[in-house]
């Protein structure tokens, strides 16, 4: 057998840039971190595509099934013989996969970070924290147990946090980073919960135990129930909580928006390609488990499927750019989730599966090139609004035909990426639930015209007048540009059917063209649509916004979400509950409190009088005391 | 009345009045003197008890340590015709009216109780006794606190050195 | 009865002394005369000693026992106390009573 412990070098080369960058980094110029952290980050991309190479095509296959591999363990707390905490590194399909997914855009993002953000302050803090969220996610992704998986979990919202808030001395950025925290905190808070009943009733955190069809879980499932449903259901939806609040799903996606104010690579690498599919790669990593709850996994297809309209609806009406893609992610992640809900096990009846992991795969590569070509263009115009920008294609080429590609992937325009892990998508929704793949279908068309709407806004329409000519990125920043271009314009034709299953067995994929076409159709007519809307200045858009007047209010504000959070947490929380608890410990607790110090206070003022360093004053008290004692003992007390 | 009657009253009428004197007097160095009537009287009335070696450590000790030292410290801390100030009512009254009410009160019990009367002996107290039961360890014997007393007197004597002495600062 | 003389004149005798020195005590601002005031107290005892051992036990000798050891601590006392007051005096170039209040703090 083939040995992986060298794997975990792939998680722990980051963690030491990290430490050596956060430590001392300002002890050199900042390039230099720029160079150490790239070159590190090098390594470890060798090394994960080494692995996917010797899993895949070497060793990882035995008569057609892809083995689940301990690359390499230690135990690090023992609770129980049964119940312990190990840390190691997990191989199968998926984590092999994220691997490769990770440490690419990755690496992107570190090469175009050296161009992006040349001469900012702070160089070497961010590439501390670009590599300590690069180690978090690498650790998430080859968690052997679902604690250790928890760990990296709330480690990648640090780092996110702390790169959000990149920017600190901008009052948004605080706001965001602290938003966007505490709503995944809330979120975890579910997950964190669902892991421990899902262990207590099972007595491992074990994927590998939990997983396997004869484990705790899915073999003798425990028999608890509360509220009419099973306590594996609970389990399993409150650990889908976890995985909508990182992967903002429906209700919990107020913070991805916010998080745009963060530095754009970090958008492209933690908003768009990493950190908001873990949400996605939690349910698939616990996906045998979920098969056998069918409510938690309905309820993962109708979120994602509902997440993907709602956020393309309101991507239509944005003008802040990143925002833009910000919804765009949102839907496409709700897409894998919903393809994740349709799938079944095994087979050809998991392709829901695997097109959900094909569309992780395709969305990381497009999704990263389209946050990195809008870094581009805002390094070119030094504006996110897309009514400051227009007719730029002559100024920045290499940008224009990167976004053009990634554009066309993510519209599902045959032979680009998306097109493919799309269309599986649609199929395996086709062949489970006809409304949801309705839905499906109505979002690649509204993909299909928001991303153009960007498109043709800023590349043709108006030519505006810049303070000075927009120019075209530097090398370091249009390498990893044309690299994933490169991604998104071939991962589709990986054989996904042949690498990543639900079962882990290979099929054969036939493509369904009865459905294919019709969706390159929907995605022509979006396209279509954006090219007369905004190829040229026209009047259109302002008369669909005035027609639609209400509905178009309330998708340009988001549907009022944020507002209604406001509502329940300021009107209802804090004034309903936090202040009267406020109130009840300020004037209660700490009353009875300020009270005894200030009887204690009052009182010593008082007797401090007594004390007056007069030593016959002490002496007549004296005296007259024993006198008075006297004369009660002698006449009074008889 | 008989001789010691009227020796012990006019030793007593000595003894109260330069008491109050004593308390009373404006002149510092005055109030020392009528100190020293007083000594000197209350050796009068040991003499008159046949206390003799009693009444002559009163009359070295007392009159002859303990006033001179007083007057020694009152030639260093005072001027000698300086009239002290006279206390505040506020301060006299409250503590002559303690001093009354506590000897009224003394007075009345003692009045009261009925003291046996026992014919003391006349006879002198021998100094060879009074000798031998200061060093003596058995039933009567003050060795201990004989010993105790020298050492509290050594120790008030370094301990005054030492208070005393210019601080080289 | 001491050939005439009764206990209890001595007893009154040294209640007077007794509380003429308290009220010395309570009242007089120089130390040195509060100094003369315990005196006074002392004194007052020693006479209570001696009656008592003389006039009530004849053949002992406890109460001139401590009346000697008592007018040894008083010189010991006197003593002390008399450097205080010089030491004192060094320092505030006074010695009134009232003006020794610092220790309070």
């Amino acid at each position: 057998m083939f040995d992986f412990s060298y794997t975990i070098w792939i998680v722990l080369i980051p963690f030491f840039l990290f430490i050596l960058i956060g430590f001392l980094g300002n002890k050199f110029k900042p390039a230099v971190s720029g160079i150490v952290g790239s070159a590190g980050l090098f390594i470890s991309w060798i090394l994960s595509i080494y692995t996917a190479y010797k899993y895949f095509f070497v060793v990882g296959r035995v008569d057609d099934v892809y083995q689940q591999i301990i690359g390499y363990n230690t135990l690090w707390l023992r609770f129980t013989d049964t119940l312990h905490i190990d840390m190691g590194v997990f191989i199968d399909p998926i984590s092999v996969m994220m691997l490769i997914v990770v440490t690419t855009v990755s690496l992107m993002a570190h090469i175009y970070s050296t161009g992006y953000l040349k001469g900012e302050k702070g160089f070497e803090r961010y590439y501390a924290f670009l590599s300590l969220f690069t180690f978090a996610m690498l650790g998430l992704v080859v968690a052997t147990n679902i604690f250790q998986m928890y760990i990296f979990w709330e480690l990648v919202g640090v780092s996110s946090y702390l790169l959000i808030g990149f920017y600190y001395t901008r009052d948004t950025a605080v706001a965001a980073s602290k938003k966007a925290f505490i709503v995944t905190r809330f979120a975890d808070l579910g997950f964190l919960i669902g892991i421990l009943l899902l262990s207590y009733y099972c007595g491992t955190f074990d994927f590998l135990t939990l997983t396997s069809p004869t484990g705790p879980a899915i073999g003798t499932p425990p028999a608890a129930t509360f509220i009419g449903m099973s306590v594996l259901t609970w389990a399993m939806i409150l650990i889908f909580m976890g995985g909508a609040g990182k992967s903002a799903m429906f209700p919990l996606h107020i913070w991805l928006p916010d998080a745009m104010e963060g530095p754009t690579p970090v958008s492209a690498l933690i908003h768009a390609a990493t950190m908001v599919v873990a949400g996605v790669y939690l349910v698939a990593r616990l996906f045998p488990i979920y098969i056998t709850v069918p409510i938690a996994l309905q309820l993962v297809a109708w979120v994602g499927a509902f997440s993907s309209l709602f956020a393309a609806i309101i991507a239509c009406t944005q003008y802040d750019i990143k925002r833009v893609l910000a919804y765009s992610t949102m839907s496409q992640i709700g897409y894998m989730m919903c393809a994740l809900g349709v799938s079944g096990m095994g087979g050809h009846e998991g392709l829901g599966y695997m097109a959900s992991m094909f569309h992780l795969f395709t969305h990381a590569f497009f999704k990263a090139l389209l946050f990195l070509c809008a870094g581009a263009i805002i390094h070119a115009v030094h504006s996110n609004y897309l009514h400051e920008m227009g007719g730029l294609r002559k100024y920045l080429p290499i940008t224009h035909i990167t976004f053009l590609i990634a554009c066309l992937a993510i519209a599902g325009i045959p032979p680009f990426s998306g097109f493919f892990s799309k269309d599986e998508i649609l199929v395996a929704a086709y062949h489970h639930d006809t409304a949801l793949f309705l839905i499906e279908y109505v979002v690649a068309g509204l993909t299909a015209f928001y991303m153009f709407r960007l498109y043709f806004g800023i590349f043709w329409g108006k030519k505006q007048d810049y303070h000075h000519a927009p120019h075209e990125a530097p090398k370091s920043m249009t390498i990893p540009l044309i690299f994933l271009a490169f991604g998104a314009m071939f991962a589709g034709f990986i054989p996904f059917s042949h690498l990543v299953t639900s079962d882990r067995h290979i099929f054969e994929l036939h493509t369904e063209w009865i459905i294919a076409i019709p969706s390159i159709v929907i995605a022509l007519v979006g396209i279509g649509v954006a090219w007369v809307m905004y190829l040229k200045p026209t009047g259109i858009p302002g008369k669909i916004a005035h027609a639609l007047h209400g509905f178009y209010r309330a998708a340009y504000h988001k549907f009022y979400v944020d507002e209604l959070y406001l509502f329940i947490t300021q009107k209802i929380i804090f004034d309903h509950i936090s202040k009267p608890i406020a109130w009840f410990d300020r004037h209660i607790v700490d009353g009875s409190m300020n009270g005894i110090s200030y009887v204690t206070n009052q009182a010593s003022d008082r007797i401090k009088g007594f004390q007056s360093g007069q030593l016959q004053q002490y002496a007549l008290v004296f005296v007259s005391g024993a006198v008075i004692l006297a004369l009660v003992f002698i006449y009074l007390w008889t | 009345m008989t001789s010691n009657q009227f020796m012990f009253l006019l030793f007593s009428a000595v003894i109260v009045i330069f008491s109050i004197l004593t308390v009373t007097s404006r002149r510092i160095l005055r109030a020392a003197t009528f100190l020293l009537f007083v000594l000197v009287s209350t050796a009068g009335l040991y003499f008159l008890l046949k206390y003799n070696f009693l009444a002559a450590i009163q009359l070295t000790l007392y009159a002859g340590g303990i006033v001179v030292l007083i007057i020694f410290s009152i030639l260093l801390t005072s001027h000698i015709a300086e009239k002290l100030p006279t206390a505040s009512l506020m301060k006299k009254w409250p503590a002559a009216m303690v001093a009354l009410v506590g000897a009224a009160l003394c007075i009345v019990v003692i009045l009261q109780y009925n003291f046996p009367g026992s014919v003391g002996s006349t006879e002198l107290v021998n100094v060879t006794d009074i000798g031998e039961n200061l060093i003596s360890y058995g039933r009567h014997g003050y060795a201990l606190p004989f010993e105790v007393i020298s050492v509290l007197l050594l120790a008030a004597m370094i301990g005054a050195i030492v208070l005393a002495k210019k601080r080289k600062d | 009865m001491f050939e005439g003389v009764p206990l209890s004149w001595f007893l009154i005798l040294s209640t007077v002394m007794f509380f003429v020195g308290v009220y010395g005590f309570l009242v007089r601002k120089n130390l040195i005369t509060m100094l003369m005031s315990i005196e006074l107290i002392l004194n007052s005892v020693c006479i209570n000693f001696v009656a008592f051992n003389k006039i009530l036990f004849p053949e002992h000798m406890e109460g001139m026992f401590f009346t000697i050891f008592i007018i040894a601590v008083a010189a010991a006392e006197a003593s002390v106390a008399i450097a205080i007051i010089i030491n004192i005096y060094r320092r505030i170039v006074n010695i009134d009573v009232e003006k020794m209040d610092e220790m309070k703090y």
